[in-house]
C-alpha cells in the first residue's frame, strides 16, 4: 500500500521550516521511528519520525526546500519491505546515509510535551545518568554517548540541560559549548512561548511611531531576560485580574529579636533578614490557607493545588529581575533559610542560576524595601496565584494602650488573582502574616 | 576538634585525591587511613609494587630475547632480598611523598580505622591507642576492597597466597599455581615466571581476561602460553589440600592432564570485594546491595546527602585512576558545584608483557547491547617502531560508529600498550572522528602511529597496510 507522508505538526505555533537534511532517499527501507528529515523552525532544529515503515517510492523535497506543516515529503511503499535492501550500508561508511541510528526525535518531544508551566528539563528525554538510579554501573552508558568533550559535559550539566538531547552542529555531530548555549536558549524561549499561551511581547502593539522626529534615539536589542520578564509580566497582566491587598505589620518587637539572633545567624553562615522571616512565614500562611498555593487550569476548569511550598525570591541583578525558588521552605527553619536565600542571590547576580532554580514555586516574596517606597501593587507571578510585596519600615506614630508611641511599621502589599482568591480571603491572609510577624511565637504555634 | 567540613575515610588514591583537592579548595579536612602514609593498596599492595616487579620481569625477558639479535647475557643471578628492598623502597618513596604532600596541604591525619555513630560523626580506633570523634558536615568513604577468596577452599597455610603475599616475594617458588586468569594473576604470574617459576594458570571461564576483547587477548595469550607452564581455561579448583611439600590441588577441567596437582605455593586472583562491612554503615542511611557496592548517584552522593563513596566500594572498574577521578566529583559537588562523574572512556591497562589496554567501548559491550559499529584495526607487523623492538605481535584496533565515524572505544595490544592508550581516551572524550586521528600528524618513527595508522585503515587509505578495494 503507497503511504503519503506529509510534514506533521511540529508543535503549537510552528507552520513549518527550513528542511536541513533528508536522511533517505528513494528504494531505502525505512523503520517506523526512523528519522526521516531535520526540519529547521525559527524556534529549533526538529527530527521528523516515520510514522510508518516501508520503503520509500519516492522523494517529494530536497533539502534546503522550505515545507509547510502538511506537505507531501515522501510517498512510501508500507508492503514488500522484506525484501527490500536496507537503507545503508554497501558504500564506504563516511558516506552512508544517516537513518536509524540517530538520536530519538527528542527536540520534537520536547516542544509538544512542554505544557505551560511545566519545567522543561521534565520534557527531556531521560538522561541516562539520571541520580535517581543509583549506583549505576560504569559500564551501563546509554546506547549512544553523547558527543561532547568532557568539558562541553560539565557545563551542560552545570547549567541544567541534558547533553543527550542537544544537537551538536559539529563534524559527526559534536557538541559544542554554543550549541549547549543555544539549545538552552531555545528551550527558554519555548518555555516563554508556551507559557505564555500566545501571548508575546509585543503582540497587540501598534506600530511604533517615528521617535526621531522628535529627537536622537538609541535602540538595543532586548536581552533574553528582558525579554523572557515581558512576556511573563504581560501575560500574568492579560489573564490574572489582580487586586492588591494593603497592610502594615509592627515589627518592632520582631526586630529586636532579629538583632540579637543575627549574630547566631551569622555564625552559622547566614544573615537573618526580613525576607527570610517572611519565607517562613509565607510558608505557614500557605499552609493554613490553601487557596494561595494553588494554580488555575482554565483549559480543565480545575484547581491545582500543591502540596509543596517553594518560595520565590524576586532577585534584582545587572540583567534584570530574576526569581530563584527556595523549595520546601515548609520545612527549613529560619536560619537555614536565610543561607539558602543569600546564596540564591549570589548565584543570581553571578550568573550561576540554572533553570530548574528558577522553576516550580508557588508563592513569590518581593522586597523592595532596601530601596524605598510606602507601597505598591505588584504583578502575580503566573501560574502562581499571590505574590507579597514588603515597601520599606518606617518609624510611624502610633497609639499603643493609650500612649502615643514610635513603632516600626512594615508595609505589605498582597497581589492575588481574584479568579480563585476573594477580598476578605486575602484581607485575612495578609493579616494573619502581619499577626505573625507582630507575635512570632505564633509561627511555633500555629505555624 | 571543631566540625570538620570533610571528612575522608580511606587514604587510597581515591581517599587522598579528594582530601587534596578538598583542601586546596579551602576546606577543613580529616583523612582517616589505617597505614601510616596514604597510598592505599595502590601503593602499599597493588599497582605500584606490581609495576615495579614486572619492570624486572620485561627486562630479564628482553635478555632472552636478545639472544636473537646476537647479544648473550647469560642466566641472570637474582638477589631475591635485594629485589625486594627496592621494590619496598619504592613504595616508602612514594607513600613517604604522599605523607609529606598531606601535611604541607595541612590535612588532619588520623591514623586508626573509622565507623559512623551516626550521619555526622564518626569515631576512630586509632593506631596507637585510644579512641577520637569527629564530627563532620561531608564524608566521602574511600575504603576500597580487599582480595576475595573462593568459598570452601580457603586453606590456613603460609603456601596459599593473595595477591598482598604474592607481592612479599618471600621466596621464588618452584611451582606456582595461579587461580584466575583476570590481569592480576596474569600480571603476578608473570614476575614469578620471569623469576624462573614453573607457572600454572587456571581461569574457570573460557578465555583469559574476561571482558577484554578477544583479537587483542590472542595476541596476549599467545605470549601468556610461552611464558606459562600451562595454562588451562574452562577449569575449576575443586580442592585444596595441604600436603608436606606443596599444595595438593583438585583441577576439574576438559584439558587438564592430571587432576591432582601439587605446587610449592598457590596465588588466589579471583577478583577483589569492597571494604563495606565494620563501618558502622548502618547508622546511616547509606545503602549497600547485595555484592556489598555502596550505591551512589552520578554525583557519588549515597542515600545520606553529606555522605558520599567513591572508588572500589562503589562498584566495578575497580581500577586507581577511575577513583581519584570520582574522588575529585565528589569534592567539587561538595563545594557546591554542579558536576557529576560521567566519563566515556575509563582506560584499562594490563601490564604483562604485551601490554594490553582499551578505553571506550569494547567490541564485547557494543555486540552485547546491540550497538552498530564498525572496527579499524592496524597490525604492528606494518610498523616500523614495533619491527626495530622486534615485536611486530602487536595490534592497534578503533571502535567507530558506522555513521559519524566517531571513535567511541580503542584497543591496544603489543609493548607500551598503557602509554598509548592515553591518546584514545583522549579521542573517545572529544569525540573525535576517525578523520581527527588521521589527520593529526604522528612522529615516525613511534609506536603511537599504530594509532593514526588505524585510522587510515578505516578510510581504506593506510600507507602502511595495502587493502584491495572492495567493487
Amino acid at each position: 500500500m503507497i503511504q503519503e507522508f506529509r510534514l506533521p505538526d511540529l508543535g503549537e505555533n510552528i507552520e513549518g521550516g527550513d528542511v536541513v537534511q533528508i536522511h533517505v532517499g528513494k528504494g531505502d527501507k525505512v523503520e517506523e521511528e526512523q528519522i526521516l528529515l531535520e526540519v529547521e523552525t525559527d524556534k529549533a532544529t526538529i527530527e521528523v519520525p516515520s510514522p510508518f515503515q516501508g520503503i520509500v517510492k519516492d522523494v517529494h523535497i530536497n533539502a534546503g526546500q522550505q515545507a509547510q506543516v502538511g506537505q507531501l515529503i515522501l510517498t512510501i511503499d508500507s508492503e514488500g519491505s522484506s525484501d527490500a535492501r536496507p537503507a545503508e550500508k554497501e558504500e564506504s561508511p563516511k558516506e552512508k546515509p544517516a537513518p536509524e541510528k540517530s538520536e530519538p526525535a527528542q527536540v520534537e518531544s520536547a516542544t509538544k510535551e512542554n505544557k505551560p508551566g511545566e519545567a522543561p528539563s521534565t520534557a527531556q528525554p531521560a538522561s541516562p545518568a539520571k541520580p535517581s538510579a543509583p549506583a549505576a554501573p560504569v559500564s551501563d552508558r546509554p546506547k549512544m554517548i553523547a558527543p561532547a568533550s568532557p568539558t562541553v559535559r560539565r557545563f551542560a550539566r552545570e547549567i541544567g540541560v541534558d547533553i543527550h538531547a542537544v544537537p551538536g552542529t559539529g563534524p559527526g555531530g559534536r557538541i559544542s559549548s554554543e550549541d549547549v548555549k543555544r539549545y538552552s536558549r531555545d528551550l527558554n524561549s519555548r518555555r516563554t512561548q508556551s507559557s505564555g499561551a500566545g501571548v508575546t511581547i509585543g503582540q497587540f502593539a501598534p506600530p511604533m511611531p517615528d521617535f526621531s522626529k522628535w529627537g536622537d534615539v538609541e535602540k538595543e536589542s532586548m536581552s533574553n531576560i528582558r525579554k523572557s520578564t515581558a512576556a511573563s509580566m504581560a501575560q500574568a497582566w492579560n489573564t490574572i485580574p489582580h487586586v492588591t491587598q494593603h497592610d502594615k505589620a509592627d515589627i518592632t518587637e520582631l526586630e529586636k529579636l532579629r538583632k540579637s539572633f543575627a549574630s547566631r545567624a551569622e555564625e552559622q553562615g547566614a544573615k537573618l533578614t526580613v525576607t527570610a522571616i517572611l519565607i517562613k512565614i509565607a510558608a505557614a500562611a500557605l499552609k493554613r490557607f490553601p487557596n494561595f498555593n494553588t494554580s488555575i487550569d482554565v483549559g480543565n476548569n480545575e484547581i491545582i493545588f500543591k502540596k509543596f511550598y517553594h518560595i520565590g525570591v524576586a532577585v534584582d541583578t545587572e540583567r534584570g529581575l530574576l526569581v530563584p525558588v527556595v523549595r520546601n521552605a515548609d520545612r527549613k527553619n529560619m536560619i537555614e533559610l536565610a543561607a539558602e536565600v543569600g546564596e540564591l542571590a549570589q548565584k543570581a547576580r553571578n550568573k550561576k542560576l540554572s533553570l530548574e532554580e528558577m522553576q516550580g514555586g508557588t508563592f513569590t516574596i518581593t522586597n523592595l524595601g532596601g530601596i524605598g517606597g510606602t507601597s505598591f501593587t505588584p504583578i502575580v507571578n503566573w501560574p502562581e496565584v499571590a505574590i507579597l510585596g514588603v515597601s520599606r519600615t518606617q518609624n510611624e506614630p502610633t497609639i499603643v494602650d493609650d500612649k502615643l508611641e514610635s513603632r516600626m511599621m512594615l508595609p505589605l502589599s498582597l497581589s492575588y488573582d481574584h479568579r480563585i482568591i476573594d477580598g476578605a480571603d486575602a484581607a485575612r491572609f495578609l493579616r494573619w502574616i502581619c499577626t505573625a510577624l507582630e507575635q512570632p511565637f505564633m509561627i511555633a504555634l500555629e505555624g | 576538634m571543631e566540625k570538620q567540613q570533610l571528612v575522608v575515610i580511606g587514604g587510597g588514591p581515591g581517599g587522598y585525591a579528594a582530601a587534596f583537592l578538598a583542601a586546596d579548595l579551602g576546606m577543613s579536612v580529616t583523612l582517616i587511613e589505617k597505614e601510616e602514609n596514604p597510598g592505599g593498596v595502590c601503593l602499599y599492595r597493588g599497582c605500584i609494587p606490581s609495576k615495579a616487579l614486572l619492570h624486572v620481569a620485561k627486562l630479564l625477558r628482553e635478555t632472552e630475547h636478545a639472544e636473537n639479535w646476537g647479544i648473550h647475557f647469560g642466566k641472570p643471578k637474582i638477589e631475591l632480598d635485594k629485589l625486594r628492598d627496592w621494590k619496598n623502597s619504592v613504595v616508602q618513596k612514594m607513600t613517604g611523598g604522599l605523607g609529606q604532600l598531606s601535611k604541607a596541604r595541612k590535612i588532619n591525619y588520623v591514623q586508626g580505622h573509622a565507623k559512623f555513630v551516626d550521619a555526622h560523626t564518626v569515631t576512630v580506633e586509632k593506631s596507637d591507642g585510644g579512641e577520637e570523634t569527629i564530627s563532620f558536615e561531608n564524608a566521602i568513604l574511600a575504603t576500597g576492597s580487599r582480595p576475595a577468596t573462593i568459598p570452601n577452599l580457603d586453606l590456613d597455610s603460609p603456601r596459599l597466597m593473595d595477591s598482598t603475599a604474592a607481592l612479599d616475594l618471600e621466596n621464588i617458588p618452584k611451582t606456582l599455581l595461579v587461580v584466575g586468569g583476570g590481569y592480576i594473576g596474569l600480571e603476578l604470574g608473570s614476575v614469578y615466571a620471569a623469576l624462573g617459576t614453573k607457572v600454572t594458570v587456571v581461569e574457570m571461564l573460557p578465555a583469559l581476561l574476561p571482558g577484554a576483547d578477544k583479537d587483542l587477548v590472542a595476541v596476549l595469550s599467545r605470549e601468556i602460553k610461552s611464558i606459562m607452564h600451562k595454562v588451562y581455561t574452562k577449569t575449576k579448583v575443586t580442592g585444596m589440600t595441604e600436603k608436606k611439600n606443596g599444595i595438593e590441588v583438585a583441577l576439574e577441567g576438559e584439558s587438564v592432564d592430571k587432576e591432582k596437582q601439587t605446587f610449592e605455593k598457590v596465588l588466589v586472583s579471583i577478583g577483589r570485594k569492597p571494604n563495606s562491612q565494620n563501618l558502622g554503615l548502618e547508622k546511616t542511611k547509606v545503602v549497600v546491595n547485595q555484592r556489598g557496592f555502596v550505591e551512589v548517584d552520578v554525583q557519588r552522593r549515597t542515600a545520606e546527602s553529606n555522605i558520599f563513596a567513591i572508588g572500589d566500594i562503589t562498584g566495578d572498574p575497580m581500577l586507581a585512576h577511575k577513583a581519584s577521578h570520582e574522588g575529585r566529583v565528589a569534592v567539587e559537588v561538595i563545594a557546591g558545584h554542579k558536576v557529576g562523574f560521567e566519563p566515556n572512556a575509563i582506560p584499562a591497562v594490563i601490564f604483562t608483557d604485551p601490554e594490553l589496554a582499551w578505553c571506550g567501548l569494547t567490541e564485547e559491550e557494543a555486540k552485547s547491547q546491540g550497538i552498530d559499529y564498525e572496527v579499524a584495526k592496524f597490525p604492528w607487523g606494518a610498523s616500523g617502531r614495533a619491527t626495530t623492538l622486534d615485536r611486530s605481535d602487536g595490534m592497534t584496533k578503533l571502535i567507530l560508529e558506522p555513521e559519524t565515524t566517531r571513535v567511541l572505544g580503542v584497543g591496544i595490544v603489543g609493548p607500551g600498550a598503557g602509554e598509548l592508550i592515553a591518546e584514545g581516551v583522549l579521542a573517545v572524550e572529544m569525540a573525535a572522528l576517525a578523520s581527527d586521528v588521521k589527520l593529526a600528524i604522528h612522529a615516525h618513527p613511534t609506536l603511537s602511529e599504530t594509532v593514526m595508522e588505524a585510522a587510515e585503515v578505516f578510510f581504506g587509505q593506510s600507507t602502511h597496510v595495502y587493502r584491495p578495494k572492495k567493487n
